[in-house]
């Protein structure tokens, strides 16, 4: 199934995609098949772009809550904080379930599930989040982290666009 | 005795109708350049109203107008008489919980649906509310926000555009019948029919249709050549115009274009009879409402609170 998925991501077309969209309803574990809809998620991540065990592999488990000054500069925790630490939702190359059972990065709702089960459940039926393709066939979702930073989950203030030109000034 | 004065009658009516043609016709002539006369279609005088045209007379408006367009365009413009889906009655609807302003909808909506650039037209409007303001007053809410980043604090949007009515008092008031509601919910408008009085917009309660005051304008490197007879395809000047949820791409299976530029998935869209669709899950589910309700309107266009 990573095989798939994997030239799925690659090769990036919708076609491919439905297989591997296929292929992890199949795999899923804590949900029943029925729960979740057919995914088609751009860009999938897998556990294969965080190979977090090529460097902590050599590193004993610091479990302080520190500033990270040598590596993973660029996270800031802000994603409650004070009750948690990268310990408490990675573990090897995995992701961690509060039940200490590890999953995939492709299957990353399902830790952001754990917690926020009511935003979960309305993103399954297609009402929290993007939905793009088609209105009544497939269609693509996005991965919770595809577009909330899952260290600072709010959702950033962007740019508007340029406001109407008032009918005053329409020529 | 009887006979005669009648024949007489008839016959007088006949040439002045004659005659009325000829002059017609003949003024008609002298005001195309001599030059011009082979570039012009008299076939678009005789066009029939769109809904009583047979399947052959389509095809050949079509083919005429595919020509038309293309020219004027200068690309390979298609246009599609796509009929509506049996069974399939479109709602769409907005998160006003999530929606932060920042009117990706618009200009997307723009370059999907030909709009005119200069003199510009949106199809979509965003409003900008105070939060815990009587909130509810459309006509004095602001349109014209330009912050450096959006969501401000203390504010709230809501974009508005075509509300689907299913009782829709843009339709009634047409004088021309240019305008009517398709068996799937669009409201749309044949421009060829339309003559341009704007009875529609003063009925529209939603500020929802749109006047083409001056020649539109779109680029040609920007134009959209996928079009439908109904929706997106070139308009001329003194034509009214509005949101037809992108007719030419749902009765195609796919979202809106809205719905699919929205960066935080604000918008919903869904065949409000198919009991599993994302529309009536929201509509089951959380809290809805409509603009201006009381007007009996009854738009199939929802705001939802998805919290």
């Amino acid at each position: 199934m990573k095989g798939v998925l994997a030239t799925a991501v690659t090769a990036g077309a919708l076609l491919v995609g439905l297989a591997a969209g296929q292929g992890q309803t199949e795999g899923v574990a804590t949900e029943s098949a029925t729960d979740l809809p057919t995914l088609l998620i751009p860009h999938a991540l897998s556990s294969q772009s965080f190979p977090c065990s090529k460097c902590h592999r050599h590193l004993t488990p610091n479990r302080e809550k520190r500033t990270l000054e040598l590596a993973h500069t660029t996270i800031s925790l802000r994603h409650a904080e004070t009750q948690r630490w990268c310990l408490d939702c990675h573990e090897g190359d995995k992701l961690r379930l509060p039940n200490g059972e590890l999953i995939d990065y492709d299957r990353s709702f399902v830790l952001c599930g754990q917690c926020h089960g009511t935003i979960f459940r309305d993103w399954k039926v297609g009402i929290h989040g993007k939905r793009t393709g088609a209105w009544n066939g497939e269609r693509y979702f996005r991965l919770c982290v595809s577009c909330h930073d899952a260290h600072q989950p709010r959702y950033k203030p962007i740019e508007p666009k340029p406001a109407p030109v008032s009918p005053a000034h329409i020529k | 005795m009887d006979e005669r004065p009648r024949e007489s009658g008839t016959s007088r009516r006949v040439s002045r109708r004659a005659f009325t043609k000829g002059l017609a016709l003949g003024l008609g002539a002298a005001a195309i350049p001599a030059g011009a006369t082979a570039a012009v279609d008299w076939d678009i005088f005789r066009q029939k109203h769109f809904r009583e045209m047979t399947e052959e007379e389509i095809k050949r408006t079509i083919e005429r107008l595919e020509r038309q367009a293309s020219r004027r365009w200068n690309r390979d413009v298609r246009i599609s008489t796509a009929k509506a889906i049996p069974g399939v009655v479109f709602g769409a609807a907005v998160d006003a919980s999530r929606c932060i302003g920042c009117r990706r909808c618009v200009y997307a909506c723009v370059e999907e649906n030909n709009q005119s650039r200069n003199p510009q037209v949106h199809w979509i409007t965003v409003l900008r509310f105070r939060k815990g303001e009587k909130w509810a007053d459309l006509h004095n809410a602001e349109k014209y926000y330009e912050p450096s980043r959006v969501p401000e604090e203390g504010y709230f949007y809501l974009p508005v555009q075509c509300q689907l009515c299913e009782n829709s008092p843009c339709v009634k008031v047409c004088p021309a019948r240019a305008t009517w509601k398709e068996p799937d919910g669009i409201v749309v408008v044949d421009y060829n029919w339309c003559i341009g009085c704007r009875y529609c917009m003063a009925a529209c309660p939603y500020g929802a249709r749109r006047f083409n005051w001056g020649e539109p304008s779109v680029p040609a490197e920007e134009v959209n050549p996928n079009t439908h007879y109904l929706g997106n395809r070139p308009r001329p000047r003194g034509v009214v115009e509005k949101c037809t949820l992108c007719i030419q791409r749902v009765r195609a299976g796919r979202y809106p274009a809205c719905v699919e530029a929205c960066p935080v998935g604000a918008r919903k869209f869904g065949n409000l009879l198919d009991p599993r669709s994302e529309i009536r899950y929201l509509i089951e589910h959380k809290r809805v409402f409509r603009l201006k309700e009381d007007l009996n309107t009854s738009p199939k266009f929802f705001y939802f609170f998805s919290t």
